[in-house]
């Protein structure tokens, strides 16, 4: 089979420009690292919409709350490292306590940032962000379903923060799936293990889902993309449906999406459960290839975990 | 300046009003800032009765003048004078800090008139300055002031935004230093010495002027100089008292965060509104 890789971030930049075309209340704010992810594109297309602070992000968010109380629908990205890490403060006070229109997109986010290190790995962006009352928490899977889901923030009321891996991933939306914000996607159907993932680690799960079917193993694998609000409907429902969950991010396996999940399966429907992510612990330099290996955060790590709940089921 | 046009017995007057509750309002909530209200009165009164262009009954006019309050422990003050101006009874300010009032401890979205959420300090000059550039963008002419208090000026984030607003060329931000020397643990030149303040701003490339804080003239003066400045954002240093107008609060950081009693403030307030 022929997989196509695109990256999140040309997938961004471009759906900006279209924004920023159809939609002159849209504004991008960057902290010295527009080039990098591309941003500087709106910048070269729309100049006087188009703001560097420098590298000061809490200064960035809190004229992104300006921008956004005098009618503007601001864009602020930089790496997921800063973001929300150097301004969480500006985020809650300027933001999303009086519920702004802002639309925080990091890239770069996870291990897979790669050689860089930890200093530059976010794992705890998703938990964190989560905490925050009023924020949605988006991770996309692929370039196709971040164009979609960046587009809909910006035509939805309200803080949102977006969540980008740098390395370019498989596709696995076509035009004709279509993605919705708030709404968890089945990808593929199965009954006896439901794989619950968000961003690169969707396709791992995909991935997983094809080896557990060798072993006569169906899996469901749902991409939830929405990190918060959760569709805990979706996910409850799958939980009935297959007894047991195994859920898989780039993050860690504490107050993301794994925590999400336990936390929604638990109130209403209680099901054996594991976390697939960063086991609480920093990374390192290395490849991204090799960090997802070394962090168990691969279609393998999810297969076994798979396979080990159903054996003791 | 037209000397003539300034009606400096009406600025007193709100001055005075506004003096009177925010002490009644601190007293009855039996908490709150009464220290940093105070010695802002004559800055915001001559903003919200002189030199604003804003209409109490459209709060949300696209071409307003803003009003940013960063130093939003300050709440009492612009709730005072928001009241005053009528953008809210002032029989509501007594609900201040109590439960289910739209009156929060720090300037909440909510209260028509309140521009920006101000408390966690040091954002309230970004967000001017996100309201300025949105100005400059869509070709409007309407003006965003910032009050910021001295202690305030630790915070790193200020620094951030003082270097930002000259690159943009933000000629429609005026920023304004509630100098009264005190914050929180005492005196600002003991806590983080943070003179010259004025060399400071000037370094950063703004245009910095330095009033008396309570002089209504010299406050005007100020505003009408930021306002012709081309290209470059104005800083106002106004030089103030904490606790101003009330002899026992005056330079005691103690009432940064203290409410007198009721007594007392009845007594005090009688003698300022016959003044």
């Amino acid at each position: 089979m022929l997989v196509q890789l695109a990256s999140m971030r040309d997938a961004y930049a471009e759906v900006l420009l279209e924004l920023g075309q159809e939609d002159s209340r849209v504004v991008v704010l960057g902290a010295d690292t527009s080039v990098s992810i591309k941003t500087s594109l709106f910048g070269d297309r729309f100049p006087d919409r188009f703001f560097n602070v420098g590298i000061a992000e809490a200064n960035m968010m809190g004229i992104a709350a300006g921008l956004a109380l005098a009618g503007k629908i601001p864009f602020v990205t930089t790496y997921a490292a800063f973001v929300p890490g150097k301004c969480l403060d500006q985020i809650r006070n300027a933001i999303a306590y009086p519920n702004l229109n802002v639309k925080i997109v990091s890239s770069h986010g996870g291990l897979t940032v790669g050689p860089d290190g930890a200093s530059h790995q976010t794992i705890e962006d998703v938990a964190t962000m989560r905490a925050v009352p009023r924020m949605h928490v988006i991770v996309p899977a692929d370039a196709p379903s971040t164009r979609s889901l960046v587009a809909q923030a910006c035509r939805t009321l309200g803080p949102f923060y977006i969540r980008l891996s740098r390395p370019s991933v498989p596709t696995i939306y076509s035009a004709s799936k279509d993605v919705e914000v708030g709404k968890a996607k089945i990808l593929r159907e199965g009954s006896d293990i439901g794989i619950i993932a968000c961003g690169i680690m969707v396709n791992e799960a995909m991935e997983a889902a094809e080896t557990l079917s060798k072993t006569g193993i169906s899996a469901e694998v749902v991409d939830s993309h929405t990190v918060k609000p959760l569709d805990s409907e979706t996910i409850v429902r799958v939980a009935r449906k297959t007894g047991t969950l195994v859920t898989a991010e780039e993050q860690n396996v504490i107050g993301g999406l794994g925590g999400a999940v336990a936390e929604a399966i638990t109130e209403s429907y209680p099901v054996p459960i594991t976390r697939v992510g960063v086991r609480d612990t920093f990374g390192e330099s290395g490849e991204h290839e090799e960090l997802m290996v070394k962090y168990g955060l691969t279609s393998k790590e999810i297969a076994r975990a798979a396979k080990h709940l159903i054996k003791s089921r | 300046m037209e000397e003539q046009s300034i009606p400096i017995g009406m600025l007193l007057q709100k001055a005075a009003k506004i003096r009177a509750h925010i002490l009644e309002m601190v007293a009855e909530a039996k908490s709150g800032h009464p220290g940093g209200s105070l010695s802002a009165v004559e800055i915001l009164v001559t903003l919200f009765f002189y030199k604003m262009r804003h209409d109490p009954k459209r709060p949300d006019w696209p071409d307003r003048d803003r009003f940013v309050l960063s130093k939003g422990h300050a709440a009492p003050v612009l709730y005072s004078t928001l009241a005053e101006a009528g953008y809210l009874p002032t029989s509501e300010l007594k609900t201040l800090r109590k439960i289910n009032s739209r009156l929060q401890g720090h300037p909440d979205h909510r209260v028509p008139g309140v521009e920006f959420p101000g408390g966690s300090l040091g954002i309230g000059l970004s967000a001017a300055i996100g309201m300025a550039l949105a100005g400059k963008v869509d070709k409007k002419d309407y003006r965003v002031y910032a009050l910021l208090g001295d202690g305030e000026l630790d915070e790193g984030e200020t620094w951030e935004a003082a270097m930002a607003a000259p690159k943009f060329k933000l000629d429609n931000l005026t920023a304004i230093v509630d100098r009264n020397g005190i914050q929180q643990d005492g005196l600002t030149e003991q806590i983080m010495p943070m003179e010259p303040v004025g060399y400071k701003w000037k370094a950063f490339n703004w245009h910095v002027l330095e009033v008396d804080g309570f002089d209504f003239r010299q406050v005007i003066d100020a505003l009408e100089k930021a306002e012709s400045m081309r290209n470059r954002p104005t800083v106002i240093i106004a030089h103030t008292v904490k606790g101003k107008g009330v002899s026992f609060m005056e330079w005691d950081p103690a009432y940064h965060g203290k409410a007198p009693d009721k007594d007392t403030v009845r007594k005090l307030v009688k003698t300022m509104l016959e003044e």
